[in-house]
């Protein structure tokens, strides 16, 4: 049996990982890869303790979905943002978008 | 070592690679299929996990609308970016200080917590985790408001997202 140290020093690096990404791409796009491998690896630390506590407790596996729900959302409104600003200002780049900076 | 552990050194591997990956490759075509192979590995966690329904909807939800959006939103908008120039900014350093920092504060955390080495007890004869999340997330009692909240929150977001994306000039060389 795998022991739970291991699923949550997973999703710590893939979290980890993704925050690089968030941090460091100039792509708006690629920004928001980086904050889908965040989520998930949020997921599998709530799947993990759902398995690792009481099973009959199902509140794990039901917070993951709801995280499902708000990625899903999230990305929607996201991507339709780029490409709104995309088809105004003809740019992804994050660095070049800043319209409402002062 | 069990075959359990190996499975899950193996998907663990794999899916970090694969994350690397996302966040390195210059072409965002590729960064997005890795992100497709990174999702894959975080399914085989959930079906390692007996989350059953979780990898389903892992694969369904994730892979095939979140992933392939990302796919057309890529296509949409690489006129100007096609590879060329730095794909990070500036001080990318700093993000992979900060992540790294984040990472071994993590770490450091989980090694003075007392339930890290817990082993899961197996699953009792008849339970039928599905069900089960059936219904804790239609019961009263339960979770029926967060999931009916989620549900307006995706409605909400669907609209929305039709809303900003919605070119009117386009519309009107049409009529």
């Amino acid at each position: 049996m795998v022991p739970l140290s291991w699923y949550l020093i997973f999703a710590a690096a893939l979290f980890s990982i993704g925050l690089f990404g968030v941090l460091s791409r100039r792509n708006a796009v690629a920004i928001l890869l980086g904050v889908e491998l965040m989520l998930n690896s949020v997921n599998i630390n709530l799947a993990a303790f759902w398995r690792y506590g009481d099973v009959s407790q199902m509140a794990g596996q039901v917070f993951a979905i709801i995280v499902f729900a708000v990625a899903a959302a999230e990305v929607a409104v996201g991507l339709a943002l780029v490409i709104s600003v995309y088809r105004r200002r003809n740019t992804v780049v994050a660095d070049e978008i800043n319209m409402m900076k002062w | 070592m069990t075959g359990e552990q190996i499975i899950f050194l193996l998907t663990a591997l794999f899916t970090l690679g694969s994350g690397v990956m996302v966040v390195t490759s210059r072409n965002l075509i590729h960064a997005a299929l890795w992100l497709v192979s990174a999702l894959f590995g975080v399914a085989v966690t959930y079906a390692l996990l007996d989350a059953a329904f979780l990898a389903v909807v892992q694969v369904v939800v994730y892979i095939g609308a979140i992933a392939i959006l990302f796919i057309f939103a890529v296509m949409l908008t690489r006129k100007d970016m096609r590879d060329q120039g730095p794909q990070m900014n500036t001080n990318w350093w700093f993000g992979a200080l900060l992540s790294v920092l984040v990472f071994g504060g993590l770490f450091f955390l989980l090694q003075g917590w007392s339930g890290l080495s817990r082993t899961a007890s197996p699953i009792p004869p008849g339970f039928d985790s599905i069900s089960e999340l059936g219904n804790a997330l239609i019961s009263p009692d339960a979770y029926v408001l967060p999931f009916e909240v989620a549900s307006v929150l995706l409605v909400a977001a669907l609209i929305g997202a039709v809303y900003v994306a919605f070119n009117p000039r386009s519309g009107d060389t049409r009529k």
